[in-house]
């Protein structure tokens, strides 16, 4: 056991019935950061992070989170994690208030400091003016306000967010985002499971995942620039017709229209990959400007996920 | 101490979300209601095989053959003989025994002398249906073979309806109508309360907090043991002002059957829950076992004079017990000490339902 990682996942399997939704996952969380979890919907990141926290059994290989193997007895984990479900699963029924009383009560939280505790929450998660409305009827972004504040109050030393934004207004993400960065500064590691390019770009470190399998792992950066693919953004006047031309290339390993531009990706091994696009759509008689680009993020994952379905084929 | 909060915190949310949920908050006083005007007027049956007791203090041929007889009208089923009119009195409060027949002593003079009844039924008079049935056996013939047919003066077999003189069905009714009304809401709430968490997502949130499965689950079914208290209490009340349904026995006794009842209906409805995944399904299957308690339970038809599979399903179901012990309480002023195999098995149920209900409810989704 190791007292840098706040988790170490090794081999983590689950199988249900004939779906294998996880499959060997290796993992390994620094203490204080914010870890990515990457994937499209079904890709095994829920069913993984309910591993991790004991909700669910792995099939096979095994987890130590916090010092704590799993499965074993999570129950002993339960105080130290937050966990804040895909689903808002707070009690409609109550009000702002009575939903972070009735946490405190349940994870013991000081009789007497609850009070404070609260209203330092309700400050800190802008829900002052929300405290006694019922939780069921306020907008997405508060109830997910709301969500976040139940996981920490407790503060616990790690927080689990599953799709925690996949119900938000981008304002209500950025804020969220803040939020996170002041718990990751106070020392609390941060898994967050998330299929947005640019929220996966705020993470210190990053898992890509496809089908159940981790497809790259890293900082955001090292990941863009081990994609093995030259990307190069076209603009032409019609589009359409130039991703026409080029899909039929071999050589192209994805083409993806951006409004008026395509972005197409080419693996290294071409030395020349603006001439090999020039000459495609030359062929068809498409004109066209063409430029070299730095890979973001989503060209990592249309790498990615584009080898792991060939492998897998 | 944190186990004290945590439970305290969960009974307080339920009670705080029950108060918000108006349509169940509804069912706990609008369903006893319905149900005991409905009930209270109707229904009506007709039987055979009532378990009877004979004190035949006479001993001769002729009230032997008065015994063959009776026993071949296959209308009562003779379980026990005892010496005394007092001993069938004792089995008669105790439940056992519909019927005592009484034979005294001087049985062969009377049936000769025709001035006097030549013997006596003693009738659990609480179910009208029963006493229907003592009330047919008067017809019986009782004659020495030799003796030349004569004009009747008295009747020789005379009814004595015990607990009901009035003959009125709802003194039957009411007790039992508490324990399909207590077992329909016990079950249907506990069973939906969590089923219902499940639905929204609050389990998972739950599960994922220290709360124990123990704590989860005692502390979401304490509040409705009050719940049932309470109904307890509005079906006796309005049961003695609608319908003067007596209260003989002691309340406190009954309320001690309540709350084993209580138990191992709330048990039930926690057994349901880990078997069901929507509140849909918890509440079709709550219908499944409360049809069987309604019709097997000795609440509609005498169970004496049910079929023999049908008496095996109803032993099986709390209800049936539950009913035998308000009626036994309530009607015949029977002591809870003297129903026990009823009570025992209310105890047994609700702990082999929390069992296996705790064995199957883990912290766990998979």
């Amino acid at each position: 056991m190791s007292a840098e990682f706040a988790i170490e996942a090794r081999g983590l399997t689950k199988q249900f019935g004939k779906l294998r939704a996880v499959s060997a996952l290796d993992l390994k969380v620094p203490k204080g950061q914010i870890y990515g979890f990457l994937g499209p919907n079904g890709s095994g990141k829920s069913t993984t992070i309910r591993m991790l926290c004991g909700l669910l059994t792995p099939t096979e290989g095994s987890a130590v989170v916090l010092g704590t193997k799993i499965p074993g007895n999570s129950q002993k984990l339960k105080p130290r994690i937050g966990y804040m479900t895909q689903k808002f699963s707070l009690f409609g029924d109550m009000s702002v208030q009575e939903n972070l009383r009735f946490i405190a009560e349940i994870y013991s939280y000081p009789r007497k400091d609850r009070a404070q505790r609260i209203d330092e929450l309700l400050s800190k998660y802008d829900l002052l003016a929300q405290r006694r409305q019922l939780a069921g009827t306020m907008s997405g972004g508060q109830k997910q306000r709301l969500a976040l504040a139940c996981s920490v109050l407790h503060r616990p030393e790690l927080l689990l967010l599953d799709e925690p934004t996949s119900a938000v207004d981008p304002q209500s993400r950025r804020d969220f985002w803040a939020n996170l960065f002041r718990l990751a500064e106070s020392g609390t590691t941060i898994m967050v499971s998330t299929h947005y390019m640019d929220e996966a770009e705020r993470c210190h470190r990053l898992a890509i995942l496809d089908r159940g399998v981790k497809v790259a792992d890293g900082t955001p950066q090292a990941l863009q620039q081990q994609t093995g693919m030259h990307i190069v953004e076209v603009m032409a006047e019609n589009p359409y017709a130039a991703q026409a031309a080029l899909a039929g290339s071999s050589e192209i390993a994805s083409v993806t229209q951006l409004g008026v531009r395509l972005r197409v990706l080419i693996p290294v091994r071409h030395d020349d990959p603006l001439r090999l696009v020039e000459d495609a759509l030359k062929a068809s008689g498409v004109s066209a400007t063409t430029a070299l680009a730095t890979p973001s993020l989503e060209d990592v994952f249309v790498a990615v996920t584009m080898e792991s379905e060939e492998s897998g084929q | 101490m944190k186990a004290l909060s945590r439970l305290n915190a969960i009974i307080k949310k339920e009670v705080l979300q029950l108060s918000r949920d108006r349509l169940t908050f509804g069912m706990v006083f609008g369903l006893p209601l319905i149900q005991i005007l409905l009930f209270g007027y109707a229904i009506n049956t007709d039987v055979r095989n009532l378990k009877t007791a004979i004190a035949n203090q006479a001993g001769t041929h002729l009230s032997q053959q008065f015994v063959a007889e009776l026993r071949a009208s296959q209308v009562v089923d003779i379980i026990a003989t005892t010496a005394t009119p007092a001993g069938l009195e004792e089995l008669l409060r105790r439940g056992k025994i519909s019927i005592g027949v009484v034979i005294p002593d001087d049985f062969d003079r009377r049936v000769a002398d025709n001035r006097r009844a030549a013997v006596h039924l003693l009738v659990d008079g609480s179910d009208p249906t029963i006493l229907g049935v003592a009330n047919q056996l008067r017809s019986m013939p009782i004659a020495f073979d030799s003796a030349p047919p004569r004009e009747q003066r008295q009747e020789l077999i005379e009814v004595r309806p015990y607990y009901n003189p009035e003959r009125r069905t709802p003194v039957n009714i009411v007790p039992g109508l508490m324990g399909i009304i207590l077992m329909m809401t016990m079950m249907l709430f506990t069973a939906v309360a969590i089923v219902r968490e499940r639905e929204r997502g609050n389990l998972e949130l739950l599960i994922n907090t220290p709360l124990s499965s123990a704590e989860l689950m005692i502390g979401k079914v304490t509040p409705y043991v009050a719940i049932g208290l309470l109904q307890l209490a509005i079906i006796l009340g309005f049961g003695q002002l609608l319908f003067d349904v007596p209260l003989r026995g002691s309340v406190i006794d009954l309320y001690i059957a309540g709350t084993a009842f209580i138990g191992a209906n709330l048990a039930l409805g926690l057994l349901i829950s880990t078997a069901t995944h929507t509140q849909f399904q918890a509440m079709q299957l709550t219908v499944f076992i409360l049809m069987p308690s309604i019709l097997l339970s000795g609440f509609m038809f005498p169970f004496d004079g049910m079929p023999i599979v049908a008496q095996y399903i109803g032993e099986v179901l709390p209800t049936t017990h539950f009913i035998r012990l308000t009626r036994g309480i309530m009607l015949r002023e029977a002591s809870i000490t003297e129903l026990m195999p009823d009570f025992y098995y209310l105890i047994g149920f609700t702990v082999v339902a929390m069992a296996i209900a705790a064995k199957r409810f883990t912290k766990r989704l998979d």
